[in-house]
C-alpha cells in the first residue's frame, strides 16, 4: 500500500472531523454541563480537594464507567442492535439514579443529534425509547449518522467521563483552571488507551456477543450517586 | 484434580472442577444427586434449616495459587432449594509461576427453584493475581440470594490483584453485569471514584419474582465514612443489589447482614424462601 493510499484509507469521511469536535464540545446542546459525573458528591465528601485528588478521581472514573460508556458507544457505532446495547447498559448500571441520568442525557443528546444529523436510525431509536436510551448508545448511533468511526465515539465517551468532574471541580472548589487543564492533559494517554480498548471490545462484541463488552464498576461512584440524589440542594444534577 | 501435588509443590498449577447438582426429590425436599468435589474443593452436605439442602465448601488445600485453574458449578433444578456456604475465607496467594489464577463459578437456577449462595470472603493476599468470573443463569421465576465479598490483603499488607466479574441473566436477558478490579497495575482503583481507602468491598444480590415490577426504592443503608457505606438499589428487573464498602471484612459483613433484612421481599431477613417452605425455617445469612 502506498503512503497516499494509507492516508486515503484512514482519512475521515467528509465533515466527520468537524462532527467529532462538535460532539465533544461542551457547548453542543446535549445537556452535559449540568452533570458533574459524581464530582460534586466526591467534593462534598472531601475526597476531591486539589488537583492530585481530582486526577485520582478522574483516573478511576475513566477506567470504570468511562471505559464501559466508551465500549457501548463504539458498539452502537458499529451497528450492533441499540436496544440490546441499551439492556446491556442497564445491567452495567445498578444505580437507578445513574440509569435515570444516562437516559435523561440520552434523550437530550437525541434531540440535538436529530437536528444536526438527521437519520432514520436515530428516529427508530427515539421511537423505541421515548424516555431516552442510555446516553452512550445514542452517542454511538449519532456517530454513525455523522460518519464517525467506533473509535471516534469511544474517544468522545471517554473524554466526557472526565470533563464533567473537572469542570465541577473548578466551579465547586475554585481550583485553578490551568492546573485542571494540566490534569486532563496528563490523563490524555490513558484516555487514548481506554478509547482503543473500548473500540476493540466493540469489534469482539460483534462476533462473541455483548459479554465481550467491559463491565468495569466503581462502588463509590454508585454509592455516592445515591447519596447525592438524596440531597435537598445541589449544584449539579448528578 | 489433574496436577501433580508432590512435597507441597504444585508444578503447573492445580486444575479442578467441582460440581453440585440439586433436584427436587418429589416429596417436597431437595436431593443432591451430584456432589463432586475436586482439588481444593471438598463438598459436604450440612444441616439445612429449611426443607432445602445445604452444602458447605471446605478448602482441602491452599488455593487459589498463581497458575491454578479452578471451576465450581451448582445447578438447582426446577422446584429445588439449595444453600451453599463455605467453611473459611478463600485466600488468593501468589504462585511460583507468576501466572494469574482463574476461578470460574457457574450457577444455574431453574423454574421455581431457590439458590442461596453465601460463601465466605475472597482475600487478595499481597503478590497474588486472581481472575474470578461468576456467571448466573436464572429461570424467570427462580429466586436467588447471592453474596460476594472481597478483602484487599490480609491484615496490614498491601492487596494483591483481583478482577472479579459477576454476570447475571434472568430468562436469558441481562440483569446485572459488574466487574471490579483492584491491586497493583489496576489504574485508579484506590482513588476516590472506586475504593479509596476502603479495604473490603462486597455486594448482595436478591432476585425474586415477588418483587414484581416494583422492587423497593433505593435506600442509603450506611453512610459513615469510618465504619463503611452501603446502598441498596433496585435493578432494571425484579432484583435489588446492595453495594457496600468498609474498612475491614468484619464491618463489611455487618453491613451486609443488616442489609439482607432490609431488602428481602418478605422483610424478615430469612433469605429467599421457596413459597411452599416460607414458614419452614429461618435461615440466617451470617454463615
Amino acid at each position: 500500500m502506498t503512503p497516499s493510499a494509507t492516508v486515503t484509507a484512514t482519512a475521515p469521511a467528509p465533515a466527520a472531523r468537524a462532527a467529532l469536535l462538535m460532539l465533544a464540545d461542551g457547548r453542543f446542546p446535549a445537556g452535559g454541563h449540568a452533570h458533574s459525573g459524581g464530582g460534586e458528591a466526591a467534593v462534598t465528601a472531601g475526597l476531591i480537594h486539589d488537583p492530585a485528588s481530582l486526577a485520582a478521581f478522574c483516573r478511576g472514573r475513566l477506567h470504570t464507567s468511562g471505559l464501559v460508556a466508551a465500549a457501548l458507544a463504539a458498539a452502537a457505532t458499529t451497528g450492533l442492535d441499540p436496544l440490546l446495547l441499551d439492556a446491556a447498559a442497564d445491567a452495567r448500571t445498578p444505580s437507578p439514579v445513574l440509569r435515570a441520568t444516562a437516559r435523561k442525557l440520552g434523550r437530550q443528546l437525541m434531540r440535538a443529534a436529530r437536528a444536526a444529523w438527521p437519520a432514520a436510525e436515530l428516529d427508530r431509536l427515539a421511537a423505541a425509547r421515548p424516555r431516552g436510551a442510555h446516553q452512550p448508545i445514542v452517542l454511538g448511533v449519532t456517530a454513525r449518522a455523522a460518519g464517525l468511526t467506533p473509535l471516534d465515539a469511544a474517544h468522545v465517551a471517554a473524554y466526557e467521563s472526565v470533563t464533567g468532574p473537572t469542570t465541577a471541580a473548578v466551579r465547586l472548589l475554585g481550583l485553578d483552571p490551568f492546573s485542571v487543564g494540566a490534569v486532563l492533559a496528563r490523563l490524555a494517554p490513558e484516555l487514548d488507551a481506554v478509547a482503543e480498548r473500548a473500540a476493540l471490545a466493540a469489534v469482539r462484541a460483534a462476533t462473541e456477543g455483548l459479554q465481550a463488552l467491559p463491565a468495569a464498576s466503581a462502588p463509590l461512584l454508585d454509592i455516592h450517586a445515591e447519596q447525592h440524589a438524596a440531597w435537598p440542594v445541589r449544584l449539579f444534577a448528578s | 484434580m489433574t496436577a501433580a501435588v508432590a512435597g507441597g509443590l504444585r508444578a503447573g498449577g492445580v486444575r479442578a472442577a467441582a460440581r453440585i447438582t440439586a433436584v427436587a426429590d418429589g416429596r417436597g425436599g431437595t436431593a443432591l444427586p451430584v456432589l463432586a468435589g475436586d482439588g481444593p474443593f471438598a463438598l459436604r452436605r450440612t444441616r439445612a434449616t429449611g426443607r432445602g439442602a445445604q452444602v458447605t465448601v471446605i478448602g482441602a488445600m491452599s488455593a487459589p495459587l498463581g497458575g491454578d485453574r479452578l471451576e465450581l458449578s451448582a445447578e438447582v433444578g426446577a422446584g429445588a432449594e439449595l444453600t451453599v456456604t463455605s467453611a473459611a475465607a478463600t485466600i488468593s496467594l501468589p504462585g511460583t509461576s507468576g501466572e494469574p489464577a482463574t476461578y470460574d463459578v457457574r450457577l444455574d437456577v431453574g423454574e421455581d427453584a431457590v439458590l442461596r449462595w453465601l460463601p465466605e470472603q475472597v482475600i487478595a493476599a499481597a503478590g497474588s493475581d486472581l481472575r474470578m468470573t461468576t456467571r448466573v443463569e436464572l429461570a424467570a421465576d427462580a429466586r436467588l440470594v447471592y453474596r460476594d465479598e472481597q478483602v484487599l490483603g490480609r491484615a496490614g499488607e498491601r492487596p494483591g490483584r483481583l478482577t472479579t466479574r459477576l454476570t447475571v441473566h434472568r430468562a436469558g436477558e441481562p440483569l446485572l453485569d459488574q466487574e471490579l478490579s483492584f491491586g497493583p497495575g489496576i489504574p485508579g482503583w484506590d482513588g476516590p471514584a472506586v475504593l479509596y481507602r476502603y479495604r473490603a468491598v462486597g455486594q448482595l444480590l436478591v432476585v425474586s419474582p415477588d418483587f414484581g415490577d416494583e422492587p423497593p426504592t433505593a435506600a442509603i443503608l450506611a453512610a459513615d465514612p469510618d465504619s463503611g457505606q452501603a446502598v441498596s438499589t433496585p435493578l432494571a428487573g425484579p432484583a435489588v443489589l446492595v453495594t457496600a464498602v468498609a474498612p475491614d471484612a468484619l464491618c463489611l459483613r455487618r453491613l451486609l447482614d443488616t442489609a439482607i433484612r432490609t431488602v428481602m421481599p418478605n422483610g424478615d431477613g430469612s433469605g429467599a424462601h421457596h413459597p411452599k417452605t416460607a414458614a419452614a425455617g429461618r435461615v440466617s445469612v451470617a454463615g
